[in-house]
């Protein structure tokens, strides 16, 4: 046993020491930490009171100036306070909901790709029915039958993104089974449960980091359209923001600094995840290893 | 004294539509201690017999006996006869996770069976398949080992169960030349130092004349001359054998056989070789009196006897066909 | 040196033999001259050196056989020779097809080489056909491209070379999925044969097929070279296909030649260890003496980057003597003597001074200058040369 945790362990440390190698997944790694560390942080140092619209202190749409080093939006609120209390918001229902897809999408994949016939057509079918449907009114009605709430966005946005993640793993999941080391596993006596786990779900797994990678974004993105059509989380987020800044003209009228923040962010966390899940793709893969 | 048998085996798989009987009446013993080849061209149905006597496929009629008993489908039944019976495939490559190491390709059998000593299995199994030091091998991707290391690790996997048979389908074609004749002597190795048994797949006539001791001829699903190596390829009965023999690039007169491999979704009336057969065409069958018979009437199905075995009119005839 | 010095005593005798026999390239001509062709690649790991000087000459209408295992440099060398190569390789020494050299054509002189005067057919022909496009037309495509022929003549054409590989002139309509491997590796053929060329280079032709099939496409491959007159570069790690199809054998060993010679000599008595290993690979059904006893070659192929100094098959060979690790024997000659004896190799000289460079080409190895010998017709690499194998029959 003993035996077993020390090679894990190893394990681990080697996966570390070869994604260190990966110099775009570092700065990936850097830019998640700066965002995730921000987000801790910001409740400790800042204040929240000043993202109330009855509280704001500053001239209502006001450059960035000493006071407010990104400007001020329609209600006089600084947009630097607003992204980083923002951040918390849209990084914790970014992941939570593409963690929820991510593992709904799996399960499903992989178990609909593993067992062949009817088990397989009938959550097909399931996944084909959440494929059609309208997922952004899904998810509206969800929101609205489950009242508002972080946990509420979450889940209907989770609920409403699996099935693309689904298809996909249940495509590289077929292929996967395909192969010789599949069949000789069978032959040494494997059960259905060891095929999942310890063939099927490490080989899709790169796919899934790459898929999880993009669930993040959309995600967030998804939550600043609830935000918009009126299911929010009931604080300030980046898509909220945009919104915000969209709804005020920001654009037109040249406030750039009500726009740019908040869309950086987005640009800049899910370029983040692109990043690593690129660099874990390779350390994953011991065959592209080496190529560039 | 037998211990793996099929007994009038029947496989049907539907393609497009079409029925295709790929193992079509096969009787086939291998007996402790020994090896046999079974030789055919690809379509002829020896991967799906020696599937069927792995356990992967299901005959539609006929059956499976190990040690004695009818090999029965449920989970726990399979699970327990592959510690008994093992394959080694046709291609290393393909055949190894290239996420695992070594270690944990061989570890893998044991670890399905909750094994006791996995370490020391391990290297003793990759030991026997001869990549020694063992542990030098245990952190090493597949992707980093020689295509006959490769097929090493594989046989090893399949040691770390302590199998009493081994299956092995093609287990040299995807190899070079050079490495060939050694995972052959590591077959016979094997029998000499564990009794393995082995049931070879392979459309190649030199390989059983280097390791097999009985020799299984497979054509359109079924088994059309069978015996000891010595005798059937130094004096094959079959027509269909000897052209296969006399393809081979040392032979002086080869018979190119037309046509290209036959088809298991419509196999011909009375004997199913009567379309191409040499015999039959150079009008030898027709001396013998037994043309009719080759086109008409169908042959029996060979036993599964360790004496030489023919299905063939004109052999039957009692002549020595040309 | 006692061995070179007793060199020019033995070479009246070999004279008269090769004066008998007069080697094909010098009866029919030149096609094909390799001159010390090195091939490396680059890597980010370092320069991968795959062909390390090989010299080799193609009369017309004789078929070479290349023999050797993967990595041995075999594929690479026969890719060079249309410079078929991906950009990382870097292709030295001269390369020379019917007295032009392929290595500085332009261009347009390489496309219209490649198909009129040599083509290639692939391993793996199911993969190197267009699964989307009917058969007739991938044939008719290299005739239509190059000009030399209007759509009109091109389809009587593909209907001639269809019934020149044994395909009836129907299946030109016919989808790759629609054939078997056999009709698949003949549909190359007849793609290789369309514009006429007088060399054709056939990369494991019959490797994934099974023996019938095999057979029937080493027949038609021996035919088409008779009947009209193509020479032959046959590459395949099986000696034994190589041995029935070929003329004369190139037995290739980490970029090397290690020997040459006319086929069934090669595969019957080889004088190169490695040879002999490759030979005894592939029994003869009904010897005894392989009855149960497969003969291999242990170890494996040596990394092309970490080669060992002097013989680069030391490592493997049953027959090394120790300085074998320091010296590296060039091509020596190793023909049969009129009396019907194998000669000697430079073993004798194995007592040779000592400390010389690994790699560097020893003195005492070399084959004397070309002006002072016949050409020899068979060659091997190595410090001996074996005696000839004993074989029992059943």
């Amino acid at each position: 046993m003993s035996d077993a945790t020390a090679r894990r362990r190893e394990g681990r440390a080697r996966f570390w020491r070869e994604y260190r190698t990966q110099r775009s997944g570092m700065y990936g790694v850097a830019i998640l930490v700066v965002a995730v560390l921000a987000a801790l942080v910001t409740p400790l140092v800042t204040d929240p009171s000043g993202l109330d619209v009855t509280r704001a202190t500053g001239e209502k749409m006001a450059p960035p100036s000493l006071g407010f080093p990104l400007g001020t939006d329609e209600s006089g609120r600084s947009i630097l306070l607003m992204v980083l209390w923002g951040s918390r918001v849209s990084l914790l229902i970014g992941f939570l909901s593409a963690l929820l897809s991510m593992v709904i999408g799996t399960v499903v994949g992989i178990v609909a790709g593993h067992f062949r016939g009817w088990p397989s057509a009938v959550l097909m079918r399931i996944t084909d029915w959440f494929l059609v449907l309208p997922s952004l009114v899904l998810a509206l009605v969800l929101a609205a039958i489950l009242g508002g709430g972080t946990s509420t966005i979450v889940l209907a946005i989770g609920v409403t993104s699996w099935a693309g993640t689904a298809r996909l793993i249940r495509a590289q999941t077929l292929t996967v089974e395909a192969r010789p080391y599949v069949e000789r596993s069978r032959v040494l006596g494997a059960g259905h449960w060891h095929v999942m786990t310890r063939h099927v779900l490490p080989n899709v797994a790169p796919l899934v980091l790459a898929n999880t990678t993009l669930t993040v974004a959309t995600a967030i993105v998804t939550e600043s359209t609830l935000a918009f059509l009126g299911a929010d989380a009931g604080q300030a987020s980046w898509g909220s923001m945009l919104r915000g800044s969209y709804d005020w003209g920001a654009v037109t009228s040249g406030a750039w600094w009500y726009v740019l923040p908040p869309g950086l962010c987005i640009v800049a966390v899910v370029l983040a995840f692109t990043l690593c899940g690129r660099a874990l793709e390779v350390v994953l893969n011991p065959r592209l290893r080496g190529v560039s | 004294m037998t211990l793996l048998e099929a007994i009038d085996v029947h496989v049907e798989f539907t393609a497009r539509g079409r029925r295709a009987r790929a193992v079509d009446g096969v009787n086939l013993a291998v007996g402790e201690g020994e090896i046999v080849a079974l030789v055919g061209e690809s379509g002829c149905g020896k991967t799906t017999l020696a599937r069927t006597l792995l356990g992967l496929e299901r005959p539609a009629s006929g059956a499976v006996r190990y040690g004695g008993a009818p090999l029965t489908y449920s989970t726990r039944a399979l699970k327990a006869y592959r510690r008994e019976v093992q394959l080694v495939p046709q291609d290393p490559t393909g055949s190894l996770n290239p996420r695992h190491t070594v270690y944990e390709a061989v570890a893998e059998g044991p670890r399905i069976h909750g094994l006791p000593g996995e370490r020391e299995r391990v290297a003793s199994a990759l030991s026997r398949a001869g990549l020694r030091p063992p542990e030098r091998f245990f952190p090493v991707y597949p992707h980093e080992l020689s295509g006959g290391q490769r097929q090493r690790v594989v046989i090893a996997g399949a040691l770390a169960l302590e199998p009493r048979v081994l299956v092995a389908d093609e287990p040299v074609a995807s190899l070079d030349a050079s490495v060939r004749g050694e995972i052959l002597a590591l077959l016979l190795r094997l029998r000499a130092e564990l009794g393995l048994s082995a049931l070879v797949v392979t459309h190649d006539l030199g390989l059983a004349w280097n390791i097999a001791d009985r020799v299984a001829v497979m054509y359109l699903g079924r088994i059309v001359e069978s015996g000891p190596v010595e005798q059937v390829l130094s004096a094959p009965s079959h027509p269909y054998t000897q052209a296969l023999l006399s393809v081979l690039p040392e032979s002086p007169s080869p018979i190119v056989l037309g046509g290209e491999p036959p088809d298991p979704t419509g196999i011909p009336g009375g004997c199913r070789f009567h379309p191409r057969c040499q015999v039959l065409a150079g009008g030898q069958a027709a001396e013998a009196g037994v043309d009719g018979r080759c086109r008409s009437q169908p042959l029996d199905i060979l036993p599964a006897a360790p004496g030489s075995r023919v299905a063939c009119h004109f052999a039957e005839a009692g002549r020595a066909p040309a | 040196m006692t061995q070179r010095e007793t060199q020019p005593e033995t070479q009246p005798e070999t004279q008269r033999e090769v004066r008998r026999e007069t080697p094909p390239e010098t009866r029919r001509g030149r096609l094909l001259e390799l001159r010390d062709v090195a091939v490396t690649y680059r890597s980010a790991a370092g320069d991968v050196p795959a062909v390390r000087g090989v010299s080799l000459t193609l009369g017309e209408g004789e078929a070479l056989g290349v023999a050797g295992e993967s990595g041995s440099g075999k594929s690479t060398l026969a890719m060079a020779l249309l410079r078929l190569l991906p950009k990382t390789a870097r292709v030295t020494g001269g390369i020379l097809l019917d007295g032009e050299d392929v290595l500085t054509m332009s261009w347009g002189r390489l496309r219209a080489v490649r198909w009129a005067s040599a083509s290639v057919v692939f391993q793996g022909a199911q993969h190197a056909l267009n699964p989307v496009r009917r058969v007739g037309a991938q044939i008719a495509e290299p005739l239509l491209v190059h000009g030399t022929a209007t759509p009109a003549r091109a389809r009587t054409r593909v209907a001639e070379l269809l019934e020149q590989v044994g395909l009836p002139a129907w299946r030109e309509r016919s989808y790759p999925h629609e054939l078997s491997g056999g009709q698949r590796q003949r549909v190359m053929i007849a793609m290789a044969l369309a514009c006429e060329p007088h060399l054709i280079i056939a990369d494991e032709p019959t490797t994934a097929l099974d023996v019938m099939i095999q057979a029937q496409v080493l027949a038609l491959i021996r035919t088409l070279i008779a009947d009209r007159g193509i020479s032959l570069i046959m590459i395949s790690h099986d000696l034994s296909v190589l041995a029935a199809t070929c003329d004369r054998l190139a037995v290739m060993y980490a970029g090397k030649v290690v020997e040459t010679g006319p086929s069934r000599e090669v595969f019957t008595a080889a004088r190169h260890p490695y040879s002999r290993a490759l030979a005894e690979a592939f029994p003869t059904v009904g010897d005894l003496a392989s009855r149960m006893a497969p003969r291999g070659l242990g170890g494996d192929p040596p990394d092309p980057m970490r080669l060992p100094g002097g013989c680069s098959f030391r490592p493997r060979c049953p027959v090394a003597l120790p300085s074998c690790a320091t010296r590296d024997v060039e091509l020596w000659p190793a023909d049969r003597t009129p009396d019907g004896q194998i000669p000697d190799g430079p073993a004798l000289d194995a007592q040779a001074p000592d400390g010389q460079a690994p790699g560097a080409p020893p003195p005492d190895g070399r084959i004397p200058p070309e002006h002072a010998r016949p050409v020899p017709r068979h060659t091997a690499a190595c410090v001996h040369v074996l005696p000839e194998p004993a074989k029992e029959s059943a």
